[in-house]
Formats: C-alpha cells, structure tokens, sequence
C-alpha cells in the first residue's frame, strides 16, 4: 500500500503526497428530491488511489447517505460503471494520477438508463437488450465420446474479444444513439451476440443475426466510436459491431 | 437444426414481421455504396470547375450551358443529383429517426424531407434535360460560342 513507503526508515526516495482532491458528484434521492443536485465533497487522497477510494471515504467519512455499486474493486464484476469528468469509466479502475486534480472531478451515474438514486441506475433495460440476442450456446449435436466441443487455437481466437465483456454498461450508456433511443439494442448485446455468432460450436449464428438485422439492431450504429472509447476491458466494441454488419450482409457468419 | 425439444428458448419477439425488404439494411448498404460514388463525382466535378484550364474564373453561365449540352457531363450529374439528394435524404431520416420522440413529429418531418428531396431532384432532372443553352435574344457575350453557328 501507499503507506509502505513513508514507514521505511533508510534510503526513503520521497515521501508520497497526498493531496486534497474536490469531487462533484449528482445526487438524487427519489424520496426527497425532484430533480438531481450536484454537490461537492473534498477528500485526502494518494495518487495512487482510484475514483472508488475517494467514494469510499466521502461514504465511510463525510456522507453515509452516498450510494453507489460496486462489488469486487478489481475491474471484473462490473459494477462501478459511472461517468467520470464526462467519460464512462469504471471508478475502480481509474487512478487519481490519471485524472487532473487541479481540477473538480465531476461523478455521475451513467446515461441512458433510469436514475435510482446517486451513483445507481435501473439495469433491466439493458440486460432486457443482453437476454434478446441469447447470449448462451445452442449446439443440438453430442460432443464426441461426450466429452468437449473441441476448437482450434484459430477458430478459438475469432471471437476472443468479445468474450471479455463483463457488462458494466459503460459502453451501451456512453451510444448517442441509445441516449435518444432506448430501444435500440446497444453496443453490449451486440457484442456478446457477436461473441456466439463467430463461435464455432454454435448452431444458431443465423437466428441471433436475423435478431440483429432489425430496425433497433446493428444498423443504427453510427459507428461514432464512443463504445470502443468507454470500454474498460479494451474490447474493439465498434470493429465487433461491424463484424456483425458484414455478416448480416453476406449471409452468415 | 434439429432439436429434440420443441423450441424451449423462443427468440423474444422484439418485431415479428419478417416479411418482405429489409429497409435497414438496405438503407445502410446504399449510404456505403453511393458515398464511395459521390466521393469520385463530387471531387470529379470540383476538379473539373474550379481547378481545370482557368480556373474558377471560367466559371459562367456559357461555361454551365456549355458542359449541359455535353451528354457525358449531363449523365454525370444526374447521377449525382439523385446520389447525393437520396443519400442526404436517408441521412437526415435516420437523423429523425434519432432525435425525433413524437411519432406526429417524426412523421412530418419525414414527410417534408421527402418532399423536398422528390421535389429537387425532379426540377433538377429537369433543367438537366430541358436546358437550353441559347436563349433566344440573349447577348452573344453571355451564351456559348457554339450558339453563333446555330
């Protein structure tokens, strides 16, 4: 931890500073509140520490009425997903040395979705999108000798990206076209249908690809690249959408 | 497929009419294709106007009348008439289709787009087709110098 270093008595580099960093952050409290409110709250925090650091010490320190989601801290379950000066973001993945703390740090929730309280926002819409492109492996025939579905190393790595969606919805809630269309799929169904349709032991690349070749499906895409942007996993979310375009044209996967 | 179950995970019926042409897609197929054409006319018909023998100085309504009476120039823009109208067109439908929330607004303005592209591009097939480039009565200055010989 940060504070390992400070304890070393011989040949200590430097002290790492720590420095008081403001945080804007929009409430909203359904009970009382008709509309959301910004507030700001200052904390003493180390460069090495992320966005959910200085939300735990606002919630553990200043203001136990903050809420937010998040379950492991470690950039995997998906939870923390939230607007970050402006750019979705998972708030344990994004470091205060990364950011300009010069400057306030505005924290919202991210767009798109219903507003439940603070930091939260109702997820069913998006997993309603999630459910529709059956995100599960449809293979009728029995492995041989009943044991694996064997894959080459090739055809493993075809879809490969898309297997590291964790569904945090940074990318869906960061798609202008969502924004003004809730209907519209969103980049995350699309990426795990994309991540079944180029997967060789499934069957039912065509059904998840008539889905997607729907009015809300993959052609409102205006391939703007805030997705490919907003992921925290890397994945090339946009190049997978117009994987799936290509398909649809050509007929298969 | 085959499956010894009886479709136990139908597909959630977000629209159930799959019938007929995929507008979509074809909306979207059409928008690549005719933006790679419109890249070859329009830089085509820059090049030629403005940056050809004199220039943009060239530029008058002899010079216009002239290309007009060229059948090569004349397919060439009705081409890109139709390209770059329908494609602005489907871009500022799919735009409403973004932004527009109301369907009686959504509709209107669908319908004035419509009718603005429909309009232009009959009036501009029109004067492409019908134009004459020697006006009775006009001053010899202004019109070409093949209108002399008529």
């Amino acid at each position: 931890m940060s504070s390992a270093t400070i304890d070393q008595k011989p040949a200590v580099p430097e002290e790492i500073k720590s420095f008081t960093v403001t945080l804007i952050i929009r409430r909203f409290n359904p009970e009382v509140d008709d509309e959301p409110h910004w507030q700001d709250f200052d904390v003493q925090l180390y460069p090495t520490d992320r966005v959910l650091d200085a939300l735990h010490k606002i919630k553990w320190e200043q203001d136990g009425s903050l809420t937010f989601r998040r379950s492991c801290a470690h950039g995997i379950c998906g939870s923390d997903a939230m607007r970050i000066n402006g750019r979705n973001r998972l708030a344990c993945k994004t470091l205060m040395k990364d950011l300009d703390i010069t400057k306030p740090i505005y924290v919202e929730a991210i767009k798109g979705l219903p507003l439940e309280k603070d930091l939260i926002v109702d997820m069913e819409p998006f997993f309603d999108s999630f459910r529709a492109v059956q995100p599960f492996l449809m293979n009728s025939v029995t492995p041989v000798k009943g044991k694996e579905r064997i894959q080459t190393v090739a055809q493993r790595a075809r879809f490969d990206d898309t297997t590291k969606c964790i569904l945090c919805a940074a990318c869906t809630s960061s798609c202008p076209v969502f924004w003004t269309d809730g209907q519209y799929f969103g980049p995350a169904a699309i990426v795990n249908a994309h991540r079944f349709i180029f997967d060789s032991r499934d069957e039912n690349a065509a059904v998840r690809l008539d889905i997607l070749n729907d009015k809300e499906g993959v052609w409102r895409c205006r391939t703007t690249f805030n997705c490919t942007d907003a992921c925290p996993r890397g994945i090339q979310v946009t190049q997978a959408i117009s994987e799936v375009k290509q398909a649809i044209m050509r007929g298969k996967a | 497929m085959t499956s010894t179950i009886e479709a136990p995970r139908s597909p959630y019926t977000r629209s159930t009419k799959k019938s007929g042409v995929n507008w979509e897609k074809w909306g979207w197929i059409y928008m690549r294709v005719s933006g790679v054409v419109l890249v070859v006319l329009i830089f085509g018909h820059l090049f030629v106007n403005l940056m050809i023998g004199e220039g943009v100085s060239a530029l008058n309504f002899a010079f216009v009348a002239g290309k007009l009476t060229n059948p090569f120039w004349m397919v060439w823009d009705v081409i890109m008439l139709w390209l770059a109208l329908i494609h602005g067109g489907n871009g500022m439908r799919t735009l409403v289709n973004d932004y527009a929330t109301s369907r009686i607004s959504r509709g209107i303005l669908k319908v004035a787009i419509l009718v603005s592209v429909v309009s232009l591009i009959v009036l501009g097939t029109l004067v492409v087709f019908t134009f004459d480039p020697c006006p009775a009565g006009a001053p010899a200055d202004l019109v070409a110098s093949f209108c002399k010989s008529l």
